[in-house]
């Protein structure tokens, strides 16, 4: 009988993540959506360690957490009024979304149960980092170099996009 | 040592409430939070694949470029949004229905 432990840690962090995951699309304050998605992008990151990939869960948290999630509270700061204590949001069309959602989730549990996944027995433990950055250079290469480009296309763009007219 | 299925029930069901967000949001801010719980539900689907059926790096490779992607995503959109404040004054999704600025 293995430990109990990683299970409740597992289904602690699963709850965290879909509890938080639901205040997103549903709270009714954008400022609590976002700090509720910062939640999940944790709960992801110990998904990630459970799974083994150390260094990307550190990325997650560095990235997500430390990167996006700014960018997204930056977005609500400058497209609200700072001052305006609540910035409500709103939704329509909930009951058919939420059953096409259901629709959703219960077709791909289905799937999941039935399906008989060929599993490996065998994995190697141990710190992930070098064998990710050796494969980044050495077969994963090119897609590599077309993200790094793809990065600075979306940083320039990004900042056309932004500019006043009378700046051209 | 926790099954695959379970990493995979948790992902749908995060997958589920984002495109439940997607649909019926109305702010554009909140869809592209919507979208980001997608993007981390397909995250974590690789990387349970890589560990439990490739039995290799290949799908935290696969995320990582996941989360690049997911990074220039954000920023172009942010970026459109702004715009889309300026010429409408409102982030609703509603007002947004015309192509030309």
């Amino acid at each position: 009988m293995e430990s109990l432990a990683p299970r409740i840690l597992f289904w602690f962090f699963a709850a965290l993540m879909l509890g938080s995951a639901l205040i997103v699309v549903h709270g009714r304050n954008l400022v609590h959506s976002a700090f509720a998605l910062l939640a999940t992008f944790f709960s992801a990151a110990v998904f990630y360690a459970f799974l083994g990939a150390d260094f990307l869960a550190g990325a997650q948290v560095l990235i997500y957490v430390g990167g996006i999630l700014i960018l997204l509270l930056f977005g609500v700061m400058l497209t609200n009024r700072i001052f305006d204590v609540n910035l409500r949001t709103e939704t329509f069309q909930v009951a058919p979304s939420a059953l096409v959602a259901a629709g959703v989730f219960g077709m791909l549990t289905l799937l999941i149960l039935k399906t008989p996944w060929r599993q490996v027995s065998l994995v190697e433990e141990g710190p992930t980092t070098e064998k990710i950055g050796s494969l980044l250079v050495t077969t994963y290469l090119l897609p590599f170099e077309i993200a790094s480009v793809l990065l600075l296309v979306a940083l320039l763009g990004a900042a056309m996009l932004v500019r006043r007219r009378s700046d051209l | 040592m926790i099954p695959l299925e379970y990493y995979l029930i948790v992902s749908a069901a995060l997958f589920s409430l984002g495109l439940y967000g997607l649909l019926t949001r109305k702010n554009a801010i909140n869809v592209l939070m919507s979208v980001e719980l997608i993007f981390n539900a397909a995250n974590i689907n690789l990387v349970a694949f890589s560990r439990f059926v490739g039995g290799n790096l290949e799908g935290q490779v696969f995320a990582l470029f996941v989360i690049a992607i997911a990074a220039c995503e954000a920023a172009v959109a942010l970026a459109i949004v702004m715009s889309l404040f300026r010429h409408l004054k409102s982030v609703s999704l509603e007002g947004a229905s015309a192509l030309k600025g």
